[in-house]
């Protein structure tokens, strides 16, 4: 480089910078082009394999109509959108697992995704030590919590604690009486919690507890009990296949003829895996339900894309998950324009989205999503007009932050 | 017996002054072992999963030593395996002791549950052993589930996470996944030494002979109760370290890790690798893994795979991969 | 606390043990006759229920779900031990075991193949449906059927062993297989018949079980837990014993609803372990040679 300012008069030192300037450019072209060309990769965790196969297969199908409805716009800032699909086997280590090997081997750029509780804190803990961006999906109170919360994590889903009360202001009368069946594990309790303290606050009574334990598959043996505490409402808290059993055997007993029976989230799949008779009259809360597009817009565009993308098949209510926890995600992303970790942090913050539901916000303190919730009720065979038409929308909570616990009640500084 | 009824000692010297690669190789096996070890994050396709089989390869391990060399089927060394993990992690997360003292707690820990769990089973024999061993570790199970305060119940255990490890002097970043295994392969390669030695020893001898025949061993006037208590106590000790390692990996102590199914799992890899041979355990580990990994990428049902390679390996091949290969070596 | 309740969670409790005292005499047959302990048993428990599901879908009647099913079942049982376990009896004692174990994991994820992973509704028989006032309470008229089947079932299989020349052979082959082969018995068709019925009872069990519950792939899992103890606190290879023990664990859980329901499971395990390190051979096994 010397040799060029000492024995070459006619070539300035500004022109050799130039020259410079230029040639290093051009080597830098392929480097640019690539970072520009180079795919969003977005990790997907989702138990593929046990008891949630379907509501796996579900969120990964309109996880995956997320994806596509950006990339056929052209992708975020021209860059193509992957989701990298992983089975967490609804195990927590086995998520960690994943996790890492999404982060240190593919190189993820963030993560959604969990729809058991133990495996979303699972990813979160993973993330939140690397700085990747997380997004949850999963129903837990835990996550909102401030011992296991980080600026990475972000909770798309809805808590137990917003479905509770949704629920219950929608039946617990003044002076009802209430008793509860509740799965003894911490999303059983914190179900419990949230219906107290709204039962409290509507004027309504409890009349017993039970607590079963977590994976029961006979109840008869709390039956009798329940029966002789005569409640007007009988609620019962638990998740799953839990459910589903407690239901049917509950209705077996005869217990839905001197009792409502409420729930504080109706699921989807299992009301098919018992059928509409031991259902029928159920109330429960959901983040979403198909039913929702005579009244919301952005619902029927979903409805709209998912079934021309999977057949004429109606999103479910875990379906949902998938598409709106991807589908912010990106578009923060776009507000960002890019990847950049605390650009994207700011654009979700600052986010305002309605993509399936409504007016949805992330909070600031805790990251929660913001969003309606409905309450739905099981509809009676004779009913239904078609064999997607499984529940009646009774109402719908507004997005509103009075439905959640308050920052500071959550650990988080005032 | 499953086990290899040609272990690898008892066919060190062959016919008549013959010490051939048998030989060498029993006397070079931790060496060996640790140069595979070593090798192992740049032959897998990725590091969590070349940690896993370090983790998974020392629990099947320390089980080898109970089930292939003692001939003991317990089915609940999850139990120690997961005590190992939680201890570590309330010692981390909890107490804040330095990472460290709390592997050496947890090691502690879980042996000494080894210890009243083989006591309390060590009494009975046969089948009933396996299945005291299920009910007992099952108790745990249900304990560290109901003492969530402690554990985090089935939301598991975490807020432990150790990004930096301080080593004589040396600052090591542990979230880079190559570091962190080249950590946890000196506690792997220290444990495997000491079952060496274990094996070695007369002790090692003595619990092959419980194996083969547990008259015969009591007419020579071994004490054959203490024996076992001895070797149970000892597989528990790694399990627990095991545990620890996974604690420190992971970043969190899932509930599952106290399950049968991990017990049945530790089980299937160290027979999948071939009970009763010193390395078996980590070809069992690593072949289970990579099964599950590589079948999980076409199909959700890669349990029907693994559970059918199983029972073949049950039917046909009962001294596992390694075993067998060095039964066939042996043979030709 | 009153009587009444005191009484209906007594005969709910007896209601739970029929379910428990039919998996669990399976299960106690196949180990008192053959040394095995089959870990497939909550699997096969389940497959009978989807085999009665089938049946019931394919005939339009419950009935035909309930006759052919275990009978069913219990062939493909048999075909199990002739070709799976068969082979292992010469080998160590951990064999089979393990051999069942594996086949577990095997039946779960087959069945999630072929029926998927979801529940399927499995309706109560008209005939069956509804409920009775017992007078202390009200109780579905289809557990009452349950604890009818089993009892007739129970009685059947006493008469059985009691007095037919197959069942003589059966109880002394159990006692002493050896001088059954030297008596000229043919002890593999006995054990293989054997094999069959016990797995022919769990599948029963699953198909009475299947209305009541839902029907799932992971049905069969803690069904094969409360079967152990069952098992083992009567003692392995007591048909009495499991009788007995059924209906103790059944109460036991029942009246443990009362107070601290959600211990239910770590009494049972408790118990069982209590029972292995103080009496291994259960309430009614054979003493444990030392």
């Amino acid at each position: 480089m010397t040799e060029e300012s000492k024995g070459l008069p006619f070539l300035t030192r500004r022109a050799a910078l130039a020259g410079l300037a230029a040639g290093g450019a051009t080597l830098a072209m392929p480097g640019i082009l690539r970072a520009q060309g180079e795919t969003i990769r977005i990790g997907f965790p989702t138990p593929l394999t046990g008891p949630f196969a379907a509501e796996a297969k579900d969120q990964v199908r309109s996880a995956e109509l997320a994806v596509k409805l950006v990339n056929d716009k052209g992708g975020i800032g021209g860059r193509k959108v992957e989701l990298l699909v992983r089975d967490d086997k609804l195990n927590a280590g086995e998520a960690a697992t994943r996790t890492l090997e999404l982060i240190e081997k593919d190189k993820v750029h963030a993560i959604v995704g969990a729809l058991s509780s133990a495996v979303q804190l699972a990813v979160n803990e993973v993330t939140r030590a690397r700085g990747v961006i997380y997004v949850s999906i999963s129903q837990s109170d835990t996550i909102n919590e401030v011992k296991d919360f980080s600026r990475f994590t972000f909770h798309e889903a809805l808590n137990p604690h917003m479905t509770t009360a949704a629920v219950a202001k929608h039946t617990f009368k003044k002076d009802a009486k209430v008793a509860y069946l509740v799965a003894d594990y911490a999303y059983g309790h914190e179900m419990l919690r949230g219906f107290k303290r709204a039962q409290a606050a509507l004027g309504a009574t409890s009349v017993g507890e039970i607590l079963h334990p977590f994976g029961a598959a006979d109840y008869s043996t709390f039956m009798p009990r329940l029966r002789s505490m005569r409640p007007d409402i009988l609620c019962i808290c638990n998740f799953g296949r839990d459910q589903a059993n407690s239901i049917k055997q509950a209705v077996d007993f005869g217990m839905n003829r001197q009792s409502k029976i409420v729930v504080p989230v109706l699921l989807h799949n299992q009301r098919l895996a018992i059928g509409p008779e031991a259902f029928e009259g159920v109330i429960g809360g959901a983040n979403y339900y198909w039913g929702l597009e005579d009244t919301i817009p952005s619902a029927k565009s979903f409805n709209d894309a998912f079934k021309a993308a999977n057949g004429g098949a109606y999103p479910t209510d875990y379906g949902a998950y998938g598409f709106t926890g991807v589908y912010s995600l990106l578009l923060a992303m776009e507000k960002a324009g890019g990847t950049d970790t605390d650009k994207v942090i700011a654009a979700l913050e600052e986010l305002k989205y309605d993509i399936a539901k409504g007016p949805q916000q992330y909070r600031k303190c805790d990251h929660q999503s913001v969003q309606s919730v409905l309450v739905l009720e099981s509809k009676k065979k004779a009913e239904m007009k078609n064999e997607a038409d499984l529940f009646k929308v009774l109402a719908t909570e507004p997005a509103s932050e009075t439905i959640l616990r308050s920052c500071s009640e959550l650990g988080f500084p005032a | 017996m499953t086990a290899s009824t040609s272990s690898v000692a008892g066919v060190m010297t062959g016919p008549a002054g013959h010490r051939g690669w048998r030989a060498r190789l029993a006397a070079w096996r931790v060496p060996l072992s640790i140069l595979a070890l070593c090798l192992l994050p740049w032959v897998l396709p990725s590091q969590a999963l070349a940690v896993n089989v370090l983790i998974y390869g020392l629990v099947a391990v320390g089980y080898n030593l109970l089930f292939g060399y003692t001939g003991l089927l317990s089915f609940g060394h999850a139990a120690f395996f997961g005590t190992g993990a939680y201890v570590t992690g309330i010692a981390i997360g909890a107490f804040g002791l330095p990472w460290y003292a709390a592997v050496a707690l947890g090691i502690a820990g879980g042996g000494l549950l080894a210890l009243v769990i083989g006591l309390l089973s060590i009494r009975t024999r046969g089948i009933y052993f396996s299945m005291v061993t299920l009910a007992l570790s099952q108790l745990v199970y249900y304990t560290a589930l109901q003492a969530s305060s402690w554990t985090g119940g089935e939301n598991g255990l975490r807020g432990f996470t150790v990004a930096r490890i301080n080593l004589f002097g040396w600052t090591i970043d542990f979230l880079d996944p190559l570091k962190k295994y080249y950590v946890l392969m000196v506690f792997a390669a220290v444990a495997l030494w000491l079952v060496s030695r274990i094996l070695n020893s007369p002790f090692g001898a003595v619990i092959e002979a419980v194996r083969e025949n547990e008259t015969r061993a009591r007419a020579c006037g071994y004490d054959v109760e203490r024996t076992k208590l001895v070797s149970f106590t000892l597989s528990g000790l790694i399990c627990a370290l095991a545990g620890t390692l996974s604690a420190l990996h992971l970043a969190i102590v899932p509930l599952d890790i106290l399950h049968y199914h991990t017990s049945g799992m530790i089980v299937m890899m160290t027979l999948l690798g071939g009970a009763g041979s010193f390395f078996g355990p980590f070809v069992g580990a690593l072949a289970f893994l990579l099964m599950e990994d590589v079948v999980s990428l076409w199909t959700s049902h890669w349990q029907i795979v693994v559970g059918t390679v199983f029972i073949l390996f049950v039917l046909f091949l009962p001294k596992g991969i390694w075993g067998t290969a060095l039964a066939w070596r042996a043979g030709r | 606390m009153d009587a009444e309740l005191i009484a209906m969670q007594l005969f709910s409790g007896v209601a739970l043990g029929a379910i428990l005292i039919m998996v669990a005499l399976g299960l106690s047959i196949i180990f008192g006759m053959l040394g095995v302990v089959n870990f497939a048993h909550g699997a096969l428990f389940m497959v009978g229920a989807y085999a009665g599901l089938w049946v019931a879908s394919l005939t339009g009647s419950f009935w035909w779900g309930l006759l052919i099913a275990p009978i069913a079942i219990g062939a493909f049982g048999m075909l199990i031990e002739r070709f799976l376990i068969r082979p292992l009896y010469k080998r160590s004692i951990d064999d089979p075991l393990l051999l069942t174990f594996g086949l577990g994991y095997v039946l779960v994820e087959a069945v999630r193949i072929a029926f998927g992973s979801d529940g399927i509704p499995f309706q109560t028989p008209p005939e069956l449906a509804g409920v009775a006032d017992l007078g202390i309470g009200f109780f579905p008229i289809y557990r009452l059927f349950v604890v009818a089947v089993v009892a007739v079932v129970l009685v059947l299989l006493w008469v059985g062993l009691e007095k037919t020349k197959f069942g003589l052979i059966v109880r002394a082959g159990a006692k002493d297989p050896q001088i059954m082969r030297v008596l000229g018995v043919d002890i593999a068709k006995v054990w293989l018949l054997v094999f069959g019925l016990g797995i022919g009872l769990t599948a029963l069990g699953g198909v009475l079980a299947a209305p009541m519950r839902n029907v799932n792939p992971e049905m069969g899992s803690l069904v094969l837990a409360e079967a152990f103890v069952v098992t083992v606190i009567g003692g392995m290879g007591s048909l009495v014993g499991a009788v007995v023990a059924g209906l103790l664990v059944g109460v036991a859980i029942s009246m443990t609803a009362l107070f601290a329901p959600e211990m239910a499971t770590i009494v049972m395990f408790a118990l069982m372990a209590l029972v292995l390190l103080v009496k291994p051979q259960g309430l009614f096994g054979k003493p444990v040679r030392g």
